[in-house]
């Protein structure tokens, strides 16, 4: 095991200048001891935890502001009205959407990709056309484009990867051709971190007046975002990843396509007005948010924004990428240990194996030093299936986690080595 | 190694899981079902030879964590020459060890299988152990398909 002394002035390499443990004050959860150690929690790539400013932006909403939206005229309505409508902006202004009318509240990023399948999709495709996307896609952005070819006799094209796990956008461009009805790529990669030239994989799909679809599920905890400057037609992400609530989620779209394309579940609030004959459509974005949305969450979500804002995203990408780099070198001197995911551009996310250890048992042994990480396929089975790995052990690092954190994971894989050895 | 994790990895299995049990490939078996666990993407490929509804022979291929590798190594063992019944017999055994939380349960009684007993204070890892006996019970009643731990 690397003693202390040695791994001193490896760290003292790092600005360590962002006030991490003002930050770690604020999510109280990170005060949890786990199997009697305190916790550490390297799982934020499945979902973060909840800042004091969200949790208790839910509490406030409920017992002061809360009623349905968008349908009383009495106090209470009007204020929970401007809550949501008001999360709408800020969500808008922290993506820099060019309209509030842009923002769609979702589920979540799976929603929102299903959103756009159902709508969208199903509106343009036709029998021959083709969707392309990557290789390290997530699940929910290859099965909604697999049922929706299966319909209509599209066919989903798949652009390769390398070892690395980084795209070959030469291959990616020579996919690319008049049938192709839309890209949808992920931004961020949640099996192997990589970053996505996203600007690039835009401008050739743009120069062939194809749109694009940005699966921004793990990008966008990680960095700033800019829709108009990256001029993607859709973004999806969820508010559980991003330390806000879980069930709330956005779907961001131009809106020249947000007015073109049919709406998506019908019901309430969708709607402008009904007969039994006919129904006038509500505008956009209400046109995609039938029924009660989900308030309260959504609220939080605008909290959530605050809070980030106030952070800075730049700072939080800039201490992610210290303690990936910290936790790449680290791995790199354990013998036995295999990285999955070693593209040049990179969030923070360490995806590894070990010789002779199964994944599985890493999260159990891990765990039983109070250290949570990911086991498994990470909903990325052909990206396993392109490894020739049945899962990964993953750990991936948010704004509040620390050096010392990093430490402890690499003493517990240390362990955890000697142990099945 | 600290006490509740020892109990979940006993000697017995790190040993089955360094040197699994009948792990090859067999060329005559008349039964060959995959088990698969959505779960982790574990796939194992289960082959037996039943002959007048005896096991006559067990083995198995396949890549799995140290609780599923044991468990499907030990099983082998175990079914070898036992009938069919037996080895249903065996599960129901197996079932009752990782899911009773009553402490009354004789492990003794429940003779090898017993080293799987820890897994009950690890939810998350009774699919790790039971794979191999669903994929069993798939392969007695000659279902063909890849049977799920779902
Ligand atoms: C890249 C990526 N896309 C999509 C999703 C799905 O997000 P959700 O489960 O919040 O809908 C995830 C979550 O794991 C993800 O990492």
């Amino acid at each position: 095991m690397t003693s202390a002394t040695q791994q001193a002035p490896m760290l003292s390499m790092y600005d360590t200048s962002y006030d991490v443990k003002r930050i770690r004050a604020d999510f109280p959860i990170l005060q949890e001891t786990v199997r009697g150690k305190p916790l550490v929690y390297l799982d934020n790539a499945a979902t973060a935890q909840k800042p004091n400013a969200v949790i208790d932006c839910i509490s406030h909403f409920y017992r002061h502001d809360y009623a349905n939206v968008h349908r009383g005229i009495h106090t209470l309505s009007e204020r929970a009205t401007a809550a949501y409508e008001g999360a709408r902006a800020k969500v808008q202004r922290f993506i820099n959407a060019a309209s509030e009318k842009e923002i769609v509240f979702v589920r979540g990023t799976t929603e929102a990709i299903n959103l756009v399948v159902r709508t969208y999709g199903q509106a343009v495709l036709k029998a021959g056309d083709e969707i392309l996307i990557t290789a390290m896609e997530h699940h929910s952005n290859i099965v909604p484009w697999q049922m929706l070819c299966r319909e209509t006799g599209a066919v989903l094209k798949v652009a390769p990867i390398n070892r690395k796990g980084e795209l070959l956008l030469g291959d990616f461009e020579k996919l690319l051709s008049n049938r192709t009805a839309l890209v949808a790529v992920a931004h961020m990669s949640n099996a192997l971190g990589t970053i996505n030239p996203v600007d690039e994989i835009i401008h050739l799909a743009h120069a062939r007046a194809i749109p694009i679809l940005l699966d921004g599920a793990q990008a966008i905890p990680h960095m700033p975002v800019d829709v108009q400057a990256l001029d993607c037609d859709f973004y999806a992400f969820s508010g559980h990843k991003l330390y806000g609530p879980s069930g709330i989620g956005v779907l961001y779209a131009k809106s020249e396509h947000l007015e073109a394309m049919p709406p998506y579940q019908g019901g309430g609030d969708m709607i402008r007005r009904v007969t039994f004959e006919e129904t006038e459509y509500n505008t956009v974005p209400f046109k995609f948010e039938a029924g009660t949305p989900n308030i309260a969450d959504a609220v939080a979500l605008g909290a959530t924004v605050d809070y980030l804002n106030e952070i800075g995203m730049k700072a939080i990408a800039a201490h992610e990428h210290q303690l990936l780099q910290y936790a790449t070198e680290r791995a790199h001197e354990i013998a036995g240990l295999t990285l999955i995911g070693t593209a040049e551009h990179k969030g923070a996310i360490l995806s590894f194996v070990l010789d002779r250890v199964h994944p599985h048992d890493i999260g159990t042994v891990l765990d039983h030093f109070g250290i949570a990480i990911r086991a498994g396929h990470h909903c990325a089975m052909p990206v396993m299936d392109f490894f020739g790995v049945p899962a990964t052990a993953r750990a991936s690092f948010a704004m509040y986690n620390t050096f010392e954190e990093i430490d402890r994971l690499m003493e517990g894989i240390e362990q955890v080595i000697e142990v099945f050895g | 190694m600290m006490g509740e994790l020892r109990e979940l990895y006993q000697e017995v299995i790190f040993d089955h899981n360094r040197n699994p049990r009948n792990f090859r490939v067999m060329a005559d078996a008349n039964r060959r079902v995959e088990g698969f666990n959505p779960l982790c993407g574990d796939r194992l490929t289960l082959y037996l030879k039943v002959e007048d509804g005896t096991i006559k022979d067990a083995s198995f291929q396949g890549q799995g964590c140290a609780i599923s590798t044991a468990s499907v190594s030990l099983m082998t063992e175990l079914i070898k020459g036992q009938t069919e019944q037996e080895a249903e017999e065996l599960f129901e055994v197996l079932h009752k060890i990782i899911t009773s939380q009553d402490e009354a349960v004789n492990l003794e009684e429940l003779g090898k299988l017993a080293v799987l007993a820890g897994v009950r204070e690890y939810p998350a890892r009774v699919k790790c152990a039971t794979l191999a006996w669903h994929t069993l019970v798939a392969a007695l009643k000659n279902d063909r398909d890849t049977v799920t731990t779902e």
